[in-house]
């Protein structure tokens, strides 16, 4: 198969690199296309600068990526697509004899001369440069050096690193001040790699901010602080981040992440998108992280829990998962076309949310740049093709399949759901397999009446074989998930912990392993950690627990105009990424430090404050008309209880950029937007925490202004300030307060109860305005 | 007294500025202006190659009428005298060819064919039909390009107007609006580059409801989603400073914030503090330039009286228009606007008439108030619905009383100003109204056609998202070229 002119020795390659110049300038004309001996040849430290051309070229690190984003859309796994029989994605399809008389070869190893893609990609004439013109894609200067010297090396072929099974590696062999430093040495070493160390550890209050908010969602009290900060002894961390995960507020944050990937929503998300009971799956979410229930049975109830032999109401319960996607009550729609939507969100949200792949490309065609089969899709899809359900539903109707949930039962067995007593009984939807015998069908183009081939239950082979030792159904979908061959499940499974601890995942997106996606910034802890992972039983509190006990994790977030140089987005972590809050934890943080914050757990969502008439504006009149809003303790309750309602989500956390939950997704975005700076200033959820706040500090006599400052600096960011801070902040409090003028003032209206204290309306008015100018300071926005 | 604290408040921002170290002028300072603008993204982003635009652009600004709820082209501007002939007949099988028909239609014993009740003529030297429901638009064709020939993919309408905002049925991509304030950025520093208005109509009670998502982001930066401009004490929502609170204070609120936001940044060197310190002052400025740009005081009488009676009514389509122009005056890069209420199953005759009422005279209005001001050179205004009406009864077709189903294969929509031909009409339908004839134009098409207008070519115009490039248009459209003057 490989035709060798010559052994790729070092000498050889050294030979050959001016040759080639030489080649290149017979070749076309250009004089800004590679002068391959003045390619500086640098220290790895300095590798910051991507276009340095690596001295070694690594084929999944270096080459892959351009080829699958360059060449596969032609010469890649769709067959349907695929140029001059020719692809690169598979070894004997990249090093394949070409042409009629099979005498070319785009790939000679070691031989640029021979190797087409050579010629191709320097080609100057416009008929012959790969990639072709019209296909607006082209290689940079830089990725045609990356191939050619790739080629002139040995253009040595390796399988991509997430179908190859995860071998956890060796601890790298260097000193780590953290006694349980594992993941340290990992970092450590890779940083030493880059010529970076490790920033110092991050003060006691940033460090409490940053675990609570990243653990529970919530803000230390200045109790809490100041016990960590009293507490001098070698475990004081460790306390603190076990009383978090023993905490019910763990389980609130964990959801919150898990609503987003579940797409969570109190209505049926289309057209009149009427309203549906799905929080008692929620409240299931919170009970289950809470109880620490292993990921594997975590994830197995979800999909397959009405299969389990025996199966509890609570297994049964769980696989409400599967029904979170929207359905429509559209009249006119075809139910067949809307019952096909769904069973494709089941499938792209399994695969994506468990698998890391980006299965839904292959719902029209074969994938363009994963091994991944139209036919292996619909494979996929037949697992979640089994349910007795409508397309259309009808106004007032739950869907099948459902479950009814009474009283009785929440008392005696589903203790975990918090049914308020009003409440007898309610019906909310589950998987059942009523129709065992549907056949599915390839769906040509995708389109849910064009048939093709019939397809049984399977997956993408290139994961692991669906051999028979596995049930054909959504049991054994799970088995496959879990089964320790399976490659992909847990690196996804931990890199979206990582993603939640550190802001960024060892692999950046964290929804896509595949060709496309991101490589590890670190791929020997990445296995290390899954590895770990499944040997400990799917422990996620211990799996986070390892994490944030880290010196990675315990850094400062200062960053040196030279650290942010050379990695601005905080790849190798030599200092802690300043993370901002989420939306819910902005408006939660601002519960808490006002006090407001109502400590329930789970139930009906709630409806807090929201400007008026934005449902009212866009409805037909039909289904969810009007947001009244709630009264009394309701409006003081967690984020993730506020109502979602799909097609007017609320409106303040979609500023700070929660997911729409319209489908399956795993990590949000991280935008900066004038929006936001209006929310934080005017919201007047932020207004009455502010009062409130200011209010608390009025009534405290034995106080001064400048305590009452610090306690409010410290409730909002739980940082002690400086004294020049606290001189500033006097300064304008006094000055507010001086330029207080009754006439101006006439619409401030204070809260009833704090009409009758015996405090001058203009000492409250200043410290409403300094607690919301705290709240704006970017410090209450960040993690800490 | 306003001027001189007017000069106070900008003198401290510029006073900001330059602490922060910036002149004005320079790449830095512009995307610091305005952080709508895509230059604030990192240079590590994908735009950085895209080169945009693409080549001289004929509009910069577009003011697009959405008529929720599909119009039908048959009561409007596509005139078929073959259907009063053949009024209460079946629609032959031959002409309509096994077409999917909506749920609600499908049970139908029959199709019973039934022509406009209202009458048509030809207007003005390009001989345009137009019915009398529109006489306003009627009088104003020679500046109107028709196309005829529209068709879609869908036939219910939220998979239908999801497609004609977002390219795609399913929800999830950025809206049209969000593309181009991602791809063009901003042109003002005062207000969001793509902005949103909506309005109810009168013509159905239960109107087709609307979604956010419509004008949202998708997977492009929450800095490209629509804002909504609504009508009322808060236009933008959260704009209003909390009761009591004067500019002044706001003002010097701002500047503690900032400098405390300083020493945070010169302390942790996080890049995001400064941007953040940029957004609090693109916020300060939209508390001033949206409720100037909403408050119509200042329109003297006879531009009033174009726009019609309902122009002084707050969250009117007439008032959204005149709302429309002012935007695109500021220069607003992308103005949205939604008119409900055109979903005219039964009773169409008489819903029809009022729903018409509310846009014939102020749509004709906008453009000629954009084109004696100049505006219409280099703004493209776009009219039309997610799909039309089936030429046949929905219901029972009575004497005076019909109602008509969503139909995709064929409907009217227009545009005027920024690069297309004015007096002109694309593509033809049969004698049914049911089938094109002559010169299709697909969703994709009508899209790629937006672009082409705004100096982009939609084929080179992607944002790359889980490992696949998006683009507005999918993987099809092609730029109608006829359309263009």
């Amino acid at each position: 198969m490989k035709k060798k002119k010559f052994k790729s020795t070092p000498l050889i390659w050294y030979f050959l690199v001016p040759f080639l110049l030489v080649l290149c300038y017979k070749y076309i004309s250009s004089s800004r296309v590679n002068d391959y001996s003045d390619v500086e040849i640098k220290d790895a430290s300095v590798l910051a600068s991507e276009e340095t051309i690596p001295e070694k070229i690594d084929y999944i690190f270096h080459v892959k990526p351009i080829l699958s984003d360059r060449c596969y859309l032609c010469h890649g796994p769709d067959e349907g697509t695929r140029e001059a029989g020719l692809r690169f994605d598979t070894k004997d399809g990249a090093y394949a004899a070409l042409g009629e008389n099979k005498d070319r070869f785009a790939l000679v190893p070691g031989d640029t001369t021979a190797s087409q893609m050579v010629h191709r990609i320097l080609a100057k004439e416009e008929s012959k440069i790969m990639p072709p013109i019209n296909s607006n894609l082209s290689l940079t200067d830089y990725e045609k050096q990356i191939l050619v010297k790739w080629i002139g090396q040995g253009a040595v072929w390796k399988d991509h690193w997430a179908f190859v099974k995860p071998k956890k590696p060796e601890i790298p062999n260097i000193f780590s001040e953290n006694k349980n430093g594992e993941i340290d040495k990992f970092i450590l070493r890779k940083l030493k790699e880059k010529g970076l160390s490790m920033s110092e550890k991050a003060s006691k209050e940033k460090l409490i901010r940053r675990v609570y908010f990243d653990l529970t969602g919530l803000p230390p009290s200045i109790e809490a602080i100041d016990t960590f900060i009293k507490d001098n002894g070698e475990n004081a961390f460790e306390t603190v981040i076990d009383n978090l995960l023993a905490s019910k507020a763990y389980g609130e944050r964990m959801a919150a992440i898990w609503l987003d990937v579940a797409r969570y929503s109190d209505t049926h998300g289309y057209q009149d998108d009427l309203e549906r009971i799905m929080w008692p799956w929620r409240d299931w979410v919170i009970s289950a992280f809470n109880r620490n229930i292993p990921y594997d049975q975590f994830v197995k109830w979800q999909l397959a829990g009405d299969l389990i032999p025996n199966a509890t109401r609570e297994q049964i319960l769980a696989t409400g998962f599967n029904r979170n996607h929207k359905i429509t009550q559209e009249g006119g729609v075809i139910d067949e076309e809307y019952r096909n939507e769904y069973v494709l969100d089941r499938t792209n949200t399994v695969s994506k949310s468990l698998l890391g792949l980006t299965m839904e490309c292959a719902q029209c065609h074969d994938h363009k740049y994963d091994p991944i089969s139209q036919k292996e899709y619909f494979s996929f899809y037949a697992f979640f093709n089994k349910l007795d359900e409508k397309g259309r539903m009808d106004y007032g109707e739950i869907p099948e399949p459902n479950i009814r949930i009474t009283q009785q039962e929440v008392k005696d067995v589903l203790t975990f759901i918090n049914m308020p007593d009003s409440i007898n009984e309610l019906d909310l939807m589950v998987m059942k397999d009523s129709k065992p015998n549907r056949k599915t069908y390839i769906l040509k183009r995708g389109a849910y009446d064009n048939f093709g081939e019939e397809v049984k239950e399977g997956v993408p082979q290139a994961v692991l074989s669906f051999t028979d030792k596995y049930q054909k159904n959504r049991l054994g979908l799970s088995d496959w998930l879990f089964d320790e061959d399976n490659t992909l499940t847990a690196r996804v499974a931990v890199n979206r912990l990582w993603q939640q601890i550190f802001g960024i995942g060892i692999v950046a997106t964290s929804s896509d392993f595949g060709n496309q996606g991101a490589l590890p910034s670190h791929p020997e802890l990445l296995d290390w950690l899954a590895e770990t992972y499944r040997e400990e039983g799917w422990d996620t509190k211990k799996m986070l627990k390892r994490m944030v006990m880290s010196q990675t994790y315990q850094q400062t977030t200062k960053a040196t105009p030279e650290l942010l140089e050379i990695d601005p987005t905080n790849k190798w972590l030599a200092r802690s990424s300043r993370e901002k809050l989420t939306a819910e934890m902005i408006r939660d943080n601002a519960l808490a430090a006002s006090g407001l914050l109502v400590d329930k757990l789970g139930g009906p969502s709630v409806k807090p404050y929201q400007p008026k008439g934005l449902w009212a504006e866009t409805t037909s009149g039909q289904g969810l008309t009007e947001y009244i809003m709630d009264k009394g303790e309701n409006l003081y309750r967690r984020s993730l209880y506020t109502f979602w309602k799909r097609t007017v989500p609320p409106p303040a956390m979609l500023t700070f950029d929660a997911a729409t939950r319209d489908f399956c997704s795993v990590e949000r975005q991280k935008t900066s937007t004038p929006l936001q700076a209006l929310v934080m200033l005017n919201d007047p959820q932020l207004i009455e925490a502010s009062e409130v706040l200011a209010a608390k500090m009025l009534k405290d006599e034995n106080l001064s202004d400048k305590e009452r400052i610090k306690i409010i600096f410290r409730r909002i960011t739980s940082r002690t300030p400086e004294d020049s801070e606290v001189e500033k902040l006097i300064t304008f409090l006094k000055d507010t307060e001086s330029n207080y003028n009754e006439i101006e003032k006439e619409d401030f209206k204070l809260k009833q109860e704090y009409q009758d204290l015996n405090i001058p309306k203009k000492r409250i008015y200043a410290f409403t305005t300094l607690t919301s100018l705290i709240f704006n300071l970017d410090e209450a926005i960040v993690k800490g | 007294m306003e001027e001189i604290s007017k000069h106070f408040l900008n003198n401290n921002r510029r006073h900001f500025l330059k602490k922060l170290g910036l002149g004005i002028g320079g790449l830095a300072t512009a995307s610091l202006l305005n952080p709508f603008s895509s230059i604030v993204e990192s240079s590590d982003s994908p735009l950085a190659g895209l080169n945009l635009p693409h080549f001289a652009p004929k509009a910069k600004r577009v003011i697009y009428l959405f008529q929720s709820g599909g119009p039908s082209q048959l009561e409007l501007f596509d005139y078929k005298p073959l259907l009063h002939k053949m009024r209460g007949q079946d629609l032959p099988d031959s002409i309509r060819q096994g077409q999917r028909l909506t749920g609600m239609t499908s049970g139908q014993d029959s199709f019973p064919l039934v022509g406009s009740q209202f009458k048509f003529n030809q207007y003005g030297e390009s001989r345009a039909w137009v019915s009398d429901l529109m006489p306003f638009t009627a009088k104003i064709v020679d500046e109107l390009c028709f196309i005829k020939s529209m068709h879609t993919e869908a036939i219910n309408h939220d998979p239908a107007i999801t497609f004609f905002q977002t390219g795609s049925q399913q929800a999830g991509r950025p809206s049209i609006g969000s593309w181009m304030s991602y791809g063009l950025g901003s042109l003002n520093e005062n207000l969001p580059t793509f902005t949103v208005l909506l309005s109810r109509g009168t013509g159905r009670a239960m109107a087709q409801p609307l979604y956010s998502r419509l004008w949202g982001n998708g997977f492009l930066s929450s800095l490209h989603q629509g804002v909504q401009f609504r009508s009322g004490k808060d236009p933008v929502l959260y704009l209003k400073d909390p009761e009591g609170m004067t500019r002044l204070e706001r003002r010097k609120m701002l500047d503690h914030i900032a400098e405390l936001n300083e020493k945070q940044e010169r302390e942790f060197g996080d890049p995001e503090t400064n941007s953040r310190i940029a957004q609090y002052e693109m916020a300060y400025r939209m508390q001033t330039s949206v409720p100037d740009t909403m408050n119509i005081e200042d329109e003297p009488d006879h531009i009033m009286q174009m726009y019609g009676a309902n122009a002084a009514i707050p969250g009117t389509y007439a008032a959204n228009c005149l709302l429309a122009r002012r935007l695109v005056e500021q220069d607003v890069r992308f103005v949205q606007l939604y008119h409900m209420g055109w979903d005219q199953h039964d009773n169409l005759p008489s819903h029809i008439t009022k729903q018409a009422k509310d846009v014939d005279q102020a749509t004709a209005a906008l453009i000629m108030d954009l084109k004696q001001r100049g505006l219409l050179e280099d703004t493209l205004v776009v009219w039309g619905g997610e799909f039309g009406r089936t030429n046949y009864s929905q219901g029972a077709l009575t004497k005076t009383n019909y109602g008509r189903d969503h139909h995709p294969r064929c409907f009217t929509m227009f545009m005027a100003g920024g690069g297309v031909k004015p007096g002109f009409t694309y593509g033809e339908t049969d004698d049914f109204g049911y089938n094109i004839t002559k010169d299709p134009v697909h969703v994709h098409d009508l899209q790629a056609t937006m672009m082409h207008l705004m100096g982009i070519d939609h084929t080179k115009f992607t944002h790359k998202h889980q490992g696949r490039r998006f683009r507005l248009t999918d993987v099809s459209g092609h730029v109608v070229k006829d359309l263009l003057s």
